[in-house]
């Protein structure tokens, strides 16, 4: 869906006279986006093969509701890592969300307050790191390790204790449960987390924020002599993923019902790994919200597939997400070569 | 005379930098639908008086009118609304996205904040079709050549606004098919009234397309002409402020000094030398104080020959012998070991730290010979350095201003500073006056000829035919990666008969 932009066949009345496009031959830019894909599909069917009840719809339904903080923060992760940055700071954001949270619900602060308050400052926290990065020409990467510091001290701050959430909104959204089919539920986390998916999705592709997102990531020099808002531009993505994580913190203290300040600890590297695996270059310009989605379902996958096992230790996750970095980083390189 | 107003307007333009003038009350006008070609010398001011039209710079003093309007512009963006558009050497469009979007992002059309991109596509097309370009617009722009890229620039650029538009350097990394297609667009704007301002090192792209041209020097105007009225000759004289003497001297002296190097004990022999997929197995002499040119089309091996021979590549076949010992060369630093030093083609990605002063690369191969727990002494540093800087001409003669401000001949004559330092027997000089004015040019031609007087070989790496033969006594001519003919640089041989060779071995 988001890749509709690029696809040759809504254009070919364009370019009668020009038929250079293969149509066998998948557009380099697809390449890691239909790997990913490719292992997905076959992790999937030999889990079928091999497990009894892996075939049932409820695995999957599952994936989304065992990883909907995830996906959500890997989504703001994605637009950082097209503009060729990185943002280390969502899972310390997420924790500061969840404490921050807890406490105010529990200091009885009403809910309709809170929640659009914590989401605008994890905006907030992102457009600062931006603005650090753009006005000061820091690198993302110190600025954001900036922002985790600050983020995971503020959360400590707040308070160093699991704080249970007791509010009736919150309560309701955790249990709330939403027949997909027959013996199928899923919950609110997960609806919110694919709808965030399709927006996401909706914005790079169709928007001029979205294209500008590409732009800089190409080429941040030539989109300046463009006349294209590089600046405001990156202030833009590293909101957009802060806003992104404050919500995984929101989904997160719905799931648990709990605020914690040592929640998400990592969590940025597993958002980093799932887009790299989806397909997005970590130098920037090129990638698909759809291709971290399917990151993060490889990495909800494994999970899955050690916990049909049993017998397996959860280390494995670990060792298979850090084997097939290496082997989906070599591949970006072996593309991007052969694509100049 | 009857001539409509000009568009553009400059007069007067003055622009300070610390310590230097760089644009001294020049004058500039533009006439719609012209070809207008800016001339001078590396440092003479042209890149600066663009920077000013197109309002990276601040002038301080003088005035611009446009369309009969008094401007000053304080940035591109604002430069490019009132119709000055810039396509520069390097193509600034974002490579990773499609052909359409390169044209048009940032003014995308949309309908209730979403893109179009049936229309845009569509728009897109038609734009490239007025100027005879048939692209699959939404393929990515990293799947054309640069030539298509800068094509697709400049049809950004005139679909911005189509008033002014300027071409800085466009044609230096095309080939020649794809420079008649870029005139091919120019001529076709210009009759659409588009005015351009073309900068150019070739004399005859300059001469083929221009209709005037303005000569700068150091910073100050020396005229303006109607291109037709202008011989090639007067034109180099006006850039370089300088009769061309220093070339004609050249010319004979090569025969003359031939008698003695031909005689010369060799420094460097190979005997069956190659490395498989790079270039064939070769044999090649070169005698103490002779110059051998290179001669070949692009890809023919030339590069590949000269990596060779300085140990960048190692062979897989033959023999080589320095002083007639057998050697292998493992690594450049062998070579160097032999008195071999290598001068890279590509000065800006293999050669130059922009970042280092002048000074810093100048010292650098010296240092390295010497390796580095023995530095050389800041007083020795500063000597050379200064030695070098007279020698070659090298300007500013600042040895502690940073390479990148430096323009690109300067920056190549920092370069050959940097091996020349070393007293090399043997320099190999690879492209070295690619992307340089005529002024310096000469001068590096010049240099070549004095180190050959004084018992260095040279090898010659060059594109430029009439440059290899006015330098070379023995002329070695490449074609696919073969060494296929070497030729004595007497009177017989002229450019004509190295193209024969180079087209003649087409056996394949």
């Amino acid at each position: 869906m988001t890749t509709v932009d690029m696809t040759p066949a809504t254009n070919k009345s364009n370019s009668p006279t020009n038929p250079r496009r293969r149509v066998y031959l998948p557009n380099t830019k697809y390449i890691p986006i239909l790997a990913t894909l490719t292992l997905l599909l076959i992790m999937y069917f030999t889990g079928v093969a091999n497990y009894r009840n892996f075939g049932q719809p409820s695995v999957v339904v599952n994936l989304f509701r065992d990883n909907a903080v995830l996906l959500v923060v890997a989504v703001g992760m994605t637009f950082v890592i097209i503009t060729g940055g990185i943002d280390l700071s969502v899972g310390a954001v997420i924790s500061m969300t969840t404490t921050l949270t807890a406490t105010l619900l529990a200091g009885g602060w009403p809910p309709l307050v809170v929640l659009p308050l914590v989401l605008l400052l994890g905006a907030l926290l992102g457009a600062g790191m931006g603005a650090v990065i753009h006005f000061f020409k820091v690198e993302p990467f110190i600025a954001t390790l900036a922002g985790l510091f600050l983020a995971r001290g503020i959360a400590l701050f707040i308070n160093q204790n699991s704080i249970p959430i007791r509010d009736k909104l919150w309560k309701s959204l955790s249990e709330y449960r939403i027949v997909l089919a027959d013996g199928v539920v899923t919950k609110v986390t997960s609806v919110t987390a694919v709808v965030v998916v399709l927006i996401a999705a909706a914005v790079l592709a169709w928007t001029r924020f979205g294209r500008n997102v590409y732009a800089v990531g190409g080429n941040a020099d030539s989109a300046l002599l463009m006349g294209l808002p590089v600046g405001r531009t990156k202030i833009a993505v590293y909101t957009l993923s802060g806003f992104c994580a404050a919500l995984g913190g929101v989904l997160f203290s719905i799931n648990s019902t709990s605020g914690w300040a040592l929640q998400g600890q990592g969590l940025e590297l597993d958002a980093i790994a799932a887009c790299v695996i989806g397909g997005v270059l970590l130098t920037g310009g090129s990638g698909y919200v759809f291709g971290s989605l399917l990151g993060v379902m490889v990495y909800g996958l494994i999970q899955t597939i050690i916990t049909f096992q049993g017998d397996l230790n959860a280390a494995w996750t670990r060792i298979i997400i850090g084997l097939l970095l290496f082997g989906f980083i070599v591949l970006q390189r072996v593309v991007t070569r052969r694509a100049k | 005379m009857g001539e409509p107003s000009p568009v553009l307007e400059m007069t007067g333009i003055r622009k300070v930098f610390p310590g230097v003038v760089a644009l001294d009350g020049v004058d500039f006008r533009l006439f719609p639908g012209e070809i207008h070609a800016l001339m001078g010398e590396n440092g003479a001011g042209k890149s600066t008086l663009i920077k000013v039209l197109t309002g990276v710079y601040d002038i301080d003093g003088g005035d611009i009118t446009l369309g009969g309007a008094a401007v000053r512009f304080t940035g591109p963006l604002q430069s490019q609304k009132a119709g000055v558009s810039t396509v520069y050497q390097e193509v600034n469009l974002c490579t990773n996205l499609s052909v359409a979007e390169n044209i048009f992002i940032g003014r995308e059309p949309r309908r209730l904040g979403r893109i179009q991109w049936g229309l845009m596509r569509k728009r897109a097309a038609e734009l490239l079709a007025r100027l005879d370009l048939n692209l699959d617009v939404s393929a990515s722009l990293d799947t054309y050549s640069l030539a298509i890229q800068q094509m697709v620039a400049i049809a950004r650029a005139v679909d911005v606004s189509a008033r002014v538009l300027i071409l800085d350097e466009p044609t230096s990394s095309l080939d020649a098919s794809e420079v008649e297609q870029l005139f091919k667009v120019m001529r076709r704007l210009k009759e659409e009234g588009v005015a351009i301002l073309f900068v150019s090192h070739f004399l005859d792209q300059v001469y083929e397309v221009s209709d005037r041209l303005t000569v700068l020097r150091n910073g100050k105007l020396i005229g303006e002409y109607k291109t037709a009225e202008l011989p090639q000759v007067q034109l180099v004289e006006k850039m370089i402020g300088k009769e061309l003497a220093v070339l004609d001297d050249l010319e004979n002296k090569a025969q003359r000094t031939r008698a003695k190097t031909a005689e010369a004990a060799p420094i460097l022999s190979a005997t069956g030398l190659g490395r498989t997929g790079a270039i064939a197995p070769f044999d090649l002499t070169i005698n103490a104080g002779e110059v051998v040119g290179l001669a070949g089309l692009l890809g023919s091996g030339r590069t590949e020959l000269a990596r060779l021979l300085f140990g960048a590549d190692r062979a897989d076949s033959g023999t080589l012998q320095i002083d007639g010992k057998d050697v292998t060369l493992r690594s450049p630093q062998a070579a160097m070991k032999h008195g071999i030093a290598f001068s890279s083609e590509n000065r800006r990605t293999e050669g130059i730290l922009g970042e280092l002063t002048v000074r810093e690369n100048i010292i650098l191969a010296l240092q390295a010979s010497r390796g580095w727990t023995r530095p050389i002494p800041r007083r020795k540093q500063d000597e050379l350095v200064d030695k070098y800087i007279k020698a070659l001409q090298i300007r500013p003669a600042d040895p502690e201003r940073e390479v990148r401000m430096l323009s690109g001949g300067n920056q190549q004559k920092v370069l050959l500073a940097r091996w020349l330092i070393t007293e090399p027997r043997l320099l190999i000089i690879d492209e070295p006056t690619r992307g340089i004015d005529v002024g310096a040019k000469a001068e590096i031609q010049k240099l070549v000829a004095e180190l050959s007087d004084g018992g260095v070989a040279v090898l010659f790496v060059s594109a430029e035919l009439e440059e290899v033969l006015r330098l070379s006594h023995k002329i070695e001519v490449l074609r696919d990666r073969r060494l296929v003919e070497e030729l004595e640089n007497t009177e017989g041989v002229d450019a004509d008969r190295i193209m024969q060779t180079i087209a003649s071995g087409a056996t394949s």
